[in-house]
């Protein structure tokens, strides 16, 4: 066991665990943050990610004990009292089905977003294309991130 | 539709009321089956018993109304299409209604199921009833308090007139209301007087989830409780033949690691700490019967196709007869793997088995069920199961087999600690309760130009399709018609996957139709529409669909789709489908990229009767059609010795952004009960892909996943 500090949504916390402990099972397991989602353990379904320094990154993979010194966010902490607009585009197309996977799907968005505020639609559909919906809300999520660029230009 | 809607049978018995101690009205029913004779509404809502009532209505003094039901939400949406039901017929805003998951830690739950596309079929009369009859209530007390007579008085957005002109809220009369008789009869409303059903309602859960809060099975946590990863025979056919368990238990983290049968679970603190103890363990498996291969099922299969020993499921004149009479017989065999669920929530369950009581929580789309196989396995009274239902991150079939519940009490029972056990992804994939790999051979005859006999040979893994599928079309529309069914035993276990059966019969079928087409030199559509003219509706009430409803389906997908009239470059499929009580019409636009098609577009139109929640019904027509097209094209699913090929999304594909098509979805409108959306949608994906396919390259698709045999092709063409 080791114990380390992390900075997450705007707080510093300290962790105990074992040093190879993935940020996914540290949010989950010891911080009771359950928004970021276990889909596969092998990084390939994006139900997991997060933001690390702004970047969209899958947490499943990544030891946490390496981001001492990284901002991380999570779901939890992607706005304050408001909603994202990214958040808010997903609310107005009434994008989920059974919503397991939209919380690491609104990760990948918004940090997409950050760096393509006016995406075209094949640039979202590549930018999307690693996050997995078995619902196939798909549709709703290429129009969703398309709207949020509308609401933040 | 019925003009009288009057509801002549005693919803006394159906419906109960109490007068809140906080204020307000509780209105306790049940849609399943009557009250019991002495049960009776709790004056506090942190006390609601779902064991005596199916769900609750309250109505606050403000007017403001909660509707609290344990109803499971897979994410089909009925968590929000049937509180809409209800609110329709009472007559409340729909912003003033709230609904919530029924409260935690209730006792026993009744029979409540989600599966079969049957929740709205099944809800429809009972909780616009239900709405109706606390809505009459409401008026009858205003009307006592005026002094008038209660016909005279009516109420609409929550607001109670009389005919002198007062008003009152549905908040200022609840008190008085729950002291009053439950009404007989009431009238529901005529389909264009809806202000709700048909209108588009958010689903109620959405803040929630795009917020991250705690909803689902993975998310559901108490103080101490231990994470459990469970070893399982790596090959179907295969038990433990020893184990040792030191180096898993030296693990940082691991509590304890237990033997139950031919599985080892091991407890730890966390969930990683679980998962890496499960992978030091040292397990050696023998075999303990057959180690099956998908080329073995090849053979099994092909065997029962052409051998004699099928059970006839539907004969409609002589097919014998037709055969030997025809111009023409076309044949063709069609071929499915197996498929894992994959839901992407993973299977998991808490269980705390204590002295006292069996307490389970998690994500199961049968409660009932599994609560009293659980009572069975641990030697336990019914009565002391107590299991709670959370939102579920799919579903698709896989979480209505509660083995992972058994798991999870199982392992609670023999160690006496709370464990919640988590199933990593490869568990999830290998460990499952698959689609079963079936054939389909296909024969009809032709004679004069048109198509007299038709028969179909179904062999299927461990069981057949249900009952009612064979008298599903083309029954009724071809004069000589037969079904058979034969089954090959396999070890490894199969179960329901979203649209049991029809998921690949459809494809199969609809693919046939097409070369029938080609055959008879006629347009797909029309020959469709040719066969359908023969069925008149009701002549044989075994016919399970309506040739009427069907024909106007397909009209509209054919007028949406621009049938026929497609650019240059694009390639159209068609597909039409009747399951789970729903008609549906697709047309798939391809335009092949580099000899692979690119799914550009799909127009569905569905006939589903009313349509309650249009967001919502699309989604799940969007959902459904991406689904099957995702499956058809990629979902393989193989096994070698009894093992599972592929294990985790590195090597098993699913549809992703790139690869999905616009879905356009339309309804044809009509006053008709509503039926469900859930699976309906994904039977004539595969079909109209392959048609459009056929289209674009003159291929003959007939196994699924389509990708390889594309690749094929594509290799072919280049050698």
């Amino acid at each position: 066991m080791a114990s380390y500090n992390l900075k997450i949504n705007g707080k510093n916390v300290n962790v105990v665990a074992d040093t190879d402990t993935p940020l996914l099972w540290v949010l989950r397991d010891e911080l009771n943050l359950v928004g970021t989602k276990f889909g596969c353990g092998i990084g390939q379904c994006g139900a997991c990610t997060v933001h690390i320094d702004g970047v969209a990154t899958r947490s499943c993979l990544l030891p946490a004990s390496r981001l001492e010194d990284s901002e991380i966010t999570t779901i939890e902490g992607l706005a304050n009292d408001k909603m994202h607009p990214v958040q808010e585009a997903w609310k107005e197309l009434d994008v989920p089905q059974c919503g397991y996977c939209q919380a690491g799907q609104i990760m990948t968005a918004t940090s997409f977003l950050k760096q393509n505020p006016n995406p075209d639609n094949e640039s979202i559909r590549n930018a999307m294309h690693g996050n997995l919906c078995r619902c196939a809300s798909y549709n709703r999520i290429e129009k969703a991130v398309a709207l949020a660029a509308k609401k933040m230009s | 539709m019925k003009k009288n809607n009057k509801i002549t049978f005693s919803r006394r018995n159906f419906i109960r009321t109490s007068a809140l101690a906080s204020g307000g009205l509780l209105i306790g029913f049940n849609f399943l089956n009557s009250c019991k004779e002495a049960a009776v509404p709790p004056v506090d809502v942190s006390q609601l018993n779902f064991n005596d009532f199916n769900a609750f209505i309250k109505i606050a003094n403000n007017g403001y109304v909660t509707i609290f039901s344990p109803n499971p939400e897979i994410g089909q949406g009925v968590k929000t299409s049937m509180p809409m039901l209800i609110a329709e017929e009472l007559d409340v805003p729909w912003d003033h209604v709230s609904v919530e998951q029924g409260a935690l830690d209730t006792e026993n739950f009744q029979r409540q199921v989600a599966g079969g596309s049957q929740s709205i079929r099944f809800g429809w009369e009972a909780l616009r009833q239900t709405g109706a009859t606390a809505k009459q209530m409401l008026v009858n007390a205003a009307a006592a308090k005026w002094g008038v007579d209660a016909s005279t008085c009516k109420a609409s957005d929550g607001i109670i007139k009389n005919a002198n002109g007062d008003k009152l809220g549905y908040g200022d009369v609840v008190n008085e209301a729950a002291v009053l008789e439950v009404p007989e009869n009431v009238t529901l409303k005529e389909p264009k007087d809806f202000k709700i059903i048909g209108k588009d309602a958010i689903n109620v859960d959405i803040d929630k989830i795009v917020t991250g809060k705690p909803l689902f099975g993975l998310d559901y946590t108490v103080e101490g409780m231990k994470y459990v990863s469970v070893a399982r025979p790596p090959a179907f056919g295969q038990k433990i033949n020893s184990f040792d368990a030191t180096e898993a238990k030296a693990v940082n983290g691991v509590y304890d690691v237990v033997q139950l049968g031919d599985k080892i679970a091991v407890l730890a603190s966390n969930t990683w700490a679980a998962m890496k103890g499960k992978k030091a363990l040292k397990v050696e498996w023998k075999n303990d019967g057959t180690l099956e291969s998908t080329a073995k099922h090849d053979k099994e299969l092909n065997k029962i196709l052409g051998g004699n020993n099928l059970d006839v499921r539907r004969e409609d004149g002589n097919v014998k007869k037709a055969f030997a009479e025809a111009d023409k017989v076309i044949e063709r065999t069609y071929e499915s793997p197996f498929l894992p669920h994959n839901c992407m929530e993973p299977m998991n369950f808490y269980a705390n088995v204590t002295d006292d009581k069996v307490h389970l929580v998690g994500p199961i789309q049968t409660p009932a069920g599994t609560a009293s196989r659980i009572a069975k396995l641990i030697e336990r009274n019914p009565e002391e199961i107590h299991l709670e239902m959370t939102r579920m991150g799919g579903g698709f079939g896989r979480r209505l087999y509660g083995d992972f519940a058994l798991e999870a009490a199982e392992i609670s029972n023999i160690t006496k600690q709370p464990v919640k056990v988590v199933f990593s992804r490869e568990d999830d994939m290998a460990a499952g309760i698959y689609r079963p790999a079936i054939k389909y051979r296909i024969k009809a005859s032709i004679k004069d130009g048109k198509v007299t006999g038709y028969n179909l040979r179904e062999a299927a893994i461990n069981s057949n399709m249900y009952g009612l599928i064979p008298n599903f079309f083309p029954a009724g529309a071809i004069e000589n018609y037969k079904v058979e069914s034969g089954n090959y035993r396999s070890n490894i276990t199969t179960g329901a996957w979203r649209a049991p059966y029809t998921n690949f019969l459809a494809f199969a079928e609809q693919s046939f139709f097409d070369e029938l087409a080609t055959e008879l030199n006629i347009d797909p559509i029309q020959l469709r529409l040719d066969l359908l003219a023969n069925v008149e509706d009701g002549k044989d009430p075994s016919i399970e669909y309506s040739a009427k409803r069907m024909i106007d389906t397909i009209k509209l997908a054919k007028a949406k789709s621009n049938w026929g009239k497609s650019n240059n470059g694009t390639h159209q499929g068609f597909s039409a489908y009747y399951s789970h009580n729903t008609h549906v019409a697709e047309v798939v636009d391809i335009i092949m990229k580099d000899g692979m098609p690119s799914v550009e577009k799909v127009t569905v139109a569905v006939d589903c009767g009313i349509v309650v929640n249009p967001t919502g019904a699309k989604n799940q027509i969007e959902g459904g059609v991406i689904d099957g097209i995702g499956h058809a094209m990629y979902g393989d699913f193989s096994f070698e010795n009894g093992k599972p090929q592929d294990v985790n999304f590195n090597t098993y594909r699913l549809i992703r952004m790139k690869e999905t098509p616009i879905v356009e979805t339309y309804f044809v409108k009509n006053e008709l009960s509503p039926t469900g959306l859930g699976e309906p949608g994904l039977p004539p994906a595969g079909g109209a892909l392959a048609n459009a396919i056929k289209a674009a390259t003159g291929e003959i698709l007939t196994k699924q996943p389509f990708l390889k045999s594309l690749k094929n092709l594509e290799t072919n063409l280049k050698t």
